[in-house]
């Protein structure tokens, strides 16, 4: 079975600077994946390059077994990956419910149940729903941010720390959330909160210096303290 | 009183002209981050082509069209050509905007030539009423109704629309509408070209005002436009039309009451406001 998303030897660059050196990654469809590595690795990069937000000087970048490397990023997105950014990508001069339509694309159907199921999931956006973005807090506005991909038939979604600087019973929210939504759709998670990562991915790749250096299902790297304390700082 | 009311009027007109223009250049900096410098010029030929389809045709709606249609026409022509290959690039936008200002300030000099060509205002809008000292002029309270309807028509696009809505996201955050599938070109370009147009209309509707058009029209009303962004806020439809409106009243007030500060009062309010909210008064608080 070919791969939903194939990356190899994976060369990015944000301006001068080099951030990914030796990318490779494969993700079958239905998997969760995490990508874990220190600060600075190059872990956000690589989603921003999957999605043509930085330049790929070179390497392999295919989905569903079609180039995307140098794709403009609105063809990238309409070929099925959601984005959820770490900075949440929420627009605050737009109010929830305008959040949510405006990423809703034209092939979506059945737009009625699945901003149904987007208030089951996150019943904080229904009481808010009308309200501005800007008033919104870090956890809601991470709720919105997911809320914009789920709200259509992705193949792919990614998600970049989606626990970063949020209070421990939102990233258990979040984290029941993120395992409801990888049992229907291929995930792509990058984590530093090694318990949330655990708790949603099957398989890990560890980044190093722009370098995929490790991979494995990720009940084996639970077990392996050594490679824990090695590329992620876990004591 | 009754020269109150004349220079609310006035006040009023020359801020809608002034909006015209602001709130195409606001949008187009907020959007698009592009810092456009030939903005003035489509105000120029917007009314060269006014007094020239005016003269011409003899039918005013027909030189307002001229102006509209053609000023969207060269707006799309320079944002494809020219500005599209600027976009995050600042300094090669300034550049390039300041010379096609240079170039098509010239090419109306070539056409229609350096001396001033005169209008009249059309005579169903060529009156004025009487109010005791107070003379106010038909041609003004149009162009205050023309500011209003545009003024409306604009904020139904932005707040009740899909292109509105991408619009608005838009300024904010470019990248993030395109990770959602959506092509924000079109949208810069739709946006451009509906600046440009709407600086066309400000330059014909002007032109009539003042009697004539000359080509350097363009530049003193481009830092009127320049001035009232700064005010009102970069990308903020509601800063520009503010900003626009208190702009005009300052103008006719100080003309009136104090004219040896006439010169210096809009630079001074303009720095004022910087000095105190630099990001303008209606300025978004947001990551771009």
């Amino acid at each position: 079975m070919e791969p939903l998303l194939k990356i190899e030897k994976l060369v990015s660059h944000i301006g001068l600077f080099t951030i990914l050196h030796d990318v490779n990654i494969e993700i079958n469809k239905g998997e969760a994946v995490v990508i874990l590595g220190r600060n600075g690795v190059g872990k956000t990069t690589l989603l921003k390059a999957i999605m043509g937000l930085v330049k790929s000087k070179s390497g392999t970048l295919e989905f569903e077994n079609k180039n995307i490397i140098e794709r403009p990023t609105y063809e990238i997105a309409r070929k099925g990956i959601g984005y959820v950014p770490e900075d949440y990508g929420v627009f605050d001069l737009l109010s929830v419910e305008e959040n949510i339509k405006i990423a809703i694309s034209k092939k979506t159907t059945s737009i009625e149940d699945k901003i149904a199921y987007i208030f089951d999931l996150f019943p904080d956006l229904k009481i808010a729903y009308k309200r501005s973005a800007s008033t919104l807090s870090g956890g809601q506005r991470q709720m919105l941010s997911i809320s914009k991909v789920l709200v259509n038939e992705n193949k792919l979604m990614l998600v970049d720390e989606p626990s970063k600087g949020l209070a421990p019973i939102i990233v258990e929210r979040l984290a029941r959330a993120l395992r409801e939504i990888s049992k229907t759709t291929t995930v792509l998670l990058v984590e530093q909160n090694f318990a949330l990562a655990c708790a949603v991915g099957s398989r890990y790749y560890i980044i190093d210096e722009g370098r995929t250096v490790k991979n494995g299902k990720v009940q084996d790297l639970v077990k392996d303290s050594n490679l824990q304390k090695k590329y992620l700082g876990v004591t | 009183m009754d020269i109150f009311l004349m220079l609310l009027i006035n006040g009023l007109a020359e801020g809608a002209l002034i909006f015209l223009m602001a709130s195409g250049l606001s949008i187009i900096l907020g959007l698009m981050g592009v810092v456009n410098f030939s903005h003035g010029t489509l105000f120029l030929w917007g009314g060269y082509l006014f007094v020239w389809a005016y003269t011409n045709s003899n039918s005013f709606i027909l030189g307002i069209a001229s102006a509209v249609i053609g000023t969207f026409i060269l707006g799309a022509l320079l944002e494809v050509l020219f500005v599209r290959k600027t976009y995050g690039k600042v300094t090669a936008q300034i550049l390039i905007t300041l010379g096609l200002m240079i170039v098509f300030t010239d090419l109306v000099r070539l056409i229609w030539g350096a001396t001033p060509l005169v209008v009249a205002r059309p005579d169903f809008l060529a009156g004025a009423w009487r109010f005791g000292g107070a003379v106010i002029v038909h041609y003004r309270i149009f162009l205050i109704a023309v500011g209003i309807t545009v003024a409306i028509g604009i904020q139904l696009l932005l707040t009740k629309t899909k292109i509105g809505m991408i619009i608005r996201a838009g300024v904010q955050r470019s990248d993030m509408v395109e990770a959602l599938g959506i092509n924000i070109k079109i949208y810069f370009t739709l946006v451009f070209t509906g600046g440009a147009a709407l600086a066309g209309l400000g330059g014909a509707l002007f032109a009539p005002l003042v009697g004539g058009i000359s080509s350097g029209a363009g530049m003193s009303n481009q830092v009127l436009a320049f001035i009232v962004v700064v005010i009102g806020g970069m990308g903020s439809f509601i800063g520009s039309a503010i900003g626009s409106v208190f702009l005009g009243l300052m103008g006719a007030l100080i003309a009136w009451y104090v004219p040896q500060l006439a010169i210096v009062a809009n630079v001074t309010l303009m720095a004022i406001v910087l000095t105190f909210k630099p990001s303008g008064l209606f300025g978004l608080a947001v990551k771009k």
